[in-house]
């Protein structure tokens, strides 16, 4: 539990960015789709860049866990489904303004229906599971 | 505090968004990503015998109180830094969208679409119910999210996620420009 909190606290700032950088305003995201606004551009871009700086950083200087471990990056394999999932989330996405993030942030600030819009996200999760080996990858 | 309460600008949120990843990482090796944590809650919830739920949840609680403060986050930028207001998008966005019969700019979300009235109706169905099934099912079969391909992914210069990046734009642009127009008519 104590050990969990740093993240809980971390979720909370992301929290709180996601809403006052107003990303997870539906409307900014019809916008990105339309091309009308460089704004959310602008913060995947740049979260994107401080990110590749971060991670180049650690590697370079061989950072370590505040507990001394080696930093270790999952390794995103290749498969169809990057594909055939991503074109069906971009779907999604344009029309619940909202990625998995954002649902979240969503329900904190009041737009209580959206926990009917995250159960469904559970649910295809879900489905997706129990299909898995069936679908093509 | 005054500052903190008007809108945040791109070039600060995006950055102090990326400051997350080596944060997460210097913590205690955790990837940024957060469409994890619903195969998570699957697992813990309604496994159902699936081998895909079959993972080791409880090294993820992790993700599950990121999250959890995700949702406290939305919470307290609301109740303290006024978060809640109508959003200062391109006026080329408003027109058109008026003119496609959403009707309240008066928060984040469309309140015309986004409520327990609506959702028994088929647009609202639709946009609240059918939309969180393909972020979920998508997600998933993507094998991460905006968070986790697009922002994790990328910086780590992993070409899957820029491809999958490119599906979730291409994803989008198809139902902004060619299927949304339609339901949000229904």
């Amino acid at each position: 539990m104590i050990r969990n909190l740093k993240y809980l606290i971390l979720g909370i700032l992301f929290g709180i960015i996601l809403v006052k950088s107003e990303v997870i305003s539906w409307f900014r995201i019809q916008e990105m789709f339309r091309f009308q606004a460089f704004h959310m551009y602008g913060i995947i871009g740049s979260a994107i860049a401080v990110g590749m700086v971060s991670i180049l950083l650690i590697k370079r200087f061989q950072l370590k866990t505040i507990k001394g471990d080696d930093i270790i990056i999952p390794k995103k394999e290749f498969h169809w489904g990057t594909v055939y999932g991503g074109l069906i989330f971009g779907l999604g996405w344009a029309i619940t303004g909202a990625c998995p993030g954002p649902l979240f942030a969503q329900i904190g600030s009041g737009f209580l229906v959206v926990s009917v819009t995250l159960l469904s996200a559970i649910a295809g999760t879900w489905v997706y599971g129990l299909l898995r080996d069936k679908l093509h990858h | 505090m005054e500052y903190l309460k008007q809108p945040w600008p791109w070039y600060i949120a995006g950055p102090l968004m990326g400051l997350i990843v080596p944060a997460l990482l210097l913590l205690g090796n955790k990837a940024f990503g957060i469409s994890s944590s619903l195969k998570h809650i699957c697992a813990i919830c309604i496994p159902a015998n699936i081998s895909f739920f079959k993972h080791d949840w409880k090294k993820e609680t992790w993700n599950l109180f990121f999250v959890a403060g995700i949702v406290a986050g939305g919470f307290i930028a609301v109740q303290f830094l006024s978060g809640q207001h109508a959003v200062n998008i391109n006026p080329q966005t408003t027109a058109l969208l008026k003119h496609q019969g959403v009707k309240d700019f008066s928060g984040l979300l469309p309140a015309d679409i986004f409520s327990f009235q609506q959702l028994f109706t088929l647009r609202g169905f639709i946009f609240i119910v059918i939309g969180g099934f393909l972020v979920g099912f998508g997600t998933r079969y993507a094998g991460g999210c905006t968070s986790g391909h697009s922002i994790m992914g990328i910086a780590s210069l992993q070409w899957p996620s820029l491809l999958a990046t490119c599906c979730f734009m291409i994803g989008g642009f198809v139902m902004t420009w060619f299927i949304l127009p339609y339901l949000i008519r229904l």
